[in-house]
């Protein structure tokens, strides 16, 4: 993966290895937020945002901080603190500039904060050693890998409310069945890079 | 490990923390969005359930709705009368007259007297026994209290007894609506919480018909309609019906009832007394009075015979001295 073309990386991240149905990440605002195809395209957009934000920022720190003074193992903790922050600082920020936006992402901002999803992209990227280019773009396809899995899976669990469940089956465990066909079907993709 | 790398770890996260932190701080100065002091003060007043029964996602944004002037001050439909009069005051409106609702099963129709015409042990769904010729319970309007409705209520509000009817919990009941959008039968109906009187039937069938399946159902006779003073009840599609605001609750009608099918809470009934400092001997509540129960000449205190009185309340909406008090 070092010297991966921009291409590569991209449909790497979005189909091959979908951050959701491939490395299972970020499962809980996958279930928890995918009952409405809007919200579940709102839940996307905000993860968006928040990752491509958090790729370039844990970028400079790992590569101006952490490396140069040996700190490497304190990486985990650093992300987690980079991304927290900076959830909070993009509320703060989003909720003066554009009230719009903010009230449209509404909860799903301070859900992010805690979405393994970020913190598993600022690992991979340093993982893969990617340049500042490829992470930038590595973030993004991520994040749209997220919000395609997430809004496919909102379509499906609506026409799901409707059809005729076997009742044990009724809410969750339709929808982990249905996740886990999703996952297979993404399986798919494996010989594609 | 070397002590250097300790301190280098303690440095660069505390650098790290102290530089978000600062960050955040200043953001949060920079970019401070004022938010309307009333906002959280109606989140204040409101249940804080989050149930969304307004239509809005939340409390937060019914209380947003409401300082936006789209929602109605009274549109939170589980805060009862306190909530809507604390979020008038925050608004600084007037508390519209809103009268609380609660779901009721208009059926009194239990297992000893309302037999089945038949056994049924399919699923436990009033749907589902619907579709089998009308449903187990002899009378085709009657509660069969298979729990649908019970399945539904998100409140926990309303239960089968163990005599096969479905009974509203009124604490609990938010008149949400649904257990009355689910019922098969139509059998459960709005009625105001505070009412005292209501007709527990809802068979609108002819009277032998009905007798030959129930003891206490509505048989159309009229009788109701005939002794109420107020014109209140009216026999419509071969069942009573109480007109609410017309309603005094004299509960003459439930007394009248020959199948007893109109409950009354006679516990709560209430008794007119005059107040004697304030009555001038005017007569005219004994005017009113439907059942002569107020004694009195012109110009002397009248007196209310507590045995007669129906508690219709006629005559203290009368008396021009509000001299009458009800009890």
């Amino acid at each position: 993966m070092e010297n991966a073309s921009i291409l590569i990386i991209v449909v790497s991240a979005i189909l091959v290895n979908n951050f959701v149905l491939s490395r299972f990440l970020g499962i809980c605002p996958f279930l928890g937020v995918s009952k409405q195809v809007e919200t579940a395209f709102g839940m996307g957009m905000a993860v968006t945002f928040v990752m491509t934000l958090a790729g370039i920022i844990t970028y400079f720190v790992w590569h101006a901080l952490l490396v140069p003074l040996g700190l490497e193992f304190l990486k985990t903790i650093a992300f987690i603190l980079v991304i927290a922050s900076l959830v909070q600082f993009v509320e703060i920020v989003l909720q003066k500039i554009s009230p719009t936006l903010y009230s449209a992402l509404g909860v799903f901002l301070p859900l992010i904060t805690t979405n393994c999803a970020v913190l598993g992209l600022a690992l991979l990227n340093i993982q893969y050693d990617f340049n500042l280019i490829q992470t930038i773009v590595h973030s993004i396809s991520a994040a749209i890998g997220f919000s395609l899995a997430i809004v496919l899976f909102a379509g499906i669990r609506e026409k799901l409310v409707l059809s005729d469940v076997p009742t044990p089956f009724e809410g969750f465990p339709i929808a982990l069945v249905t996740a886990s066909l999703m996952a297979i079907a993404f399986l798919g993709f494996s010989g594609l890079v | 490990m070397d002590f250097n790398s300790i301190l280098w770890s303690g440095a660069s996260l505390g650098g790290l923390g102290l530089l978000f932190g600062a960050g955040l701080a200043f953001a949060s100065q920079k970019f401070a969005v004022e938010v309307d002091p009333r906002a959280v003060q109606i989140l204040d007043a409101l249940p804080g359930a989050n149930c969304g029964g307004c239509g809005y996602p939340g409390c937060g944004g019914f209380a947003n709705a409401v300082l936006a002037g789209e929602a109605p001050i009274n549109g939170c439909p589980v805060g009862g009368p306190e909530c809507v009069q604390s979020i008038a005051e925050i608004m600084g409106m007037e508390a519209s007259d809103s009268v609380k609702m609660i779901a009721r099963v208009l059926c009194n129709g239990t297992s000893d007297v309302c037999q089945d015409k038949y056994e049924y042990s399919g699923v436990k769904d009033c749907l589902a026994a619907t579709q089998l010729a009308g449903g187990p319970k002899s009378c085709a309007f009657g509660c069969m209290g298979l729990g649908t409705c019970e399945r539904v209520c998100p409140f926990d509000a309303i239960h089968v007894n163990d005599k096969g009817v479905a009974v509203v919990d009124e604490d609990k009941c938010t008149a949400c609506n649904k257990c009355i959008e689910a019922c098969p039968k139509d059998v459960i109906g709005l009625v105001p919480h505070s009412q005292l009187v209501v007709v527990d039937c809802n068979n609108q069938e002819r009277g032998g018909h009905v007798k030959k399946n129930c003891g206490v159902a509505c048989i159309a006779c009229g009788i109701c309609e005939r002794s109420c003073p107020f014109d209140a009840v009216h026999v419509e599609n071969l069942v009573a019906k109480i007109d609410y605001d017309k309603c005094t609750e004299c509960m003459i009608c439930a007394e009248k009832c020959p199948t007893k099918a109109i409950w009354a809470d006679f516990e709560a009934r209430k008794t007119a007394v005059v107040i004697d400092d304030k009555c001038i001997g005017c007569t005219l509540c004994k005017r009113v009075c439907p059942v002569d129960a107020i004694e009195g000449e012109v110009k002397s205190v009248h007196k209310v015979d507590p045995e007669k009185c129906i508690g219709c309340s006629a005559c203290e909406a009368k008396c021009p001295k509000d001299a009458i008090e009800m009890r």
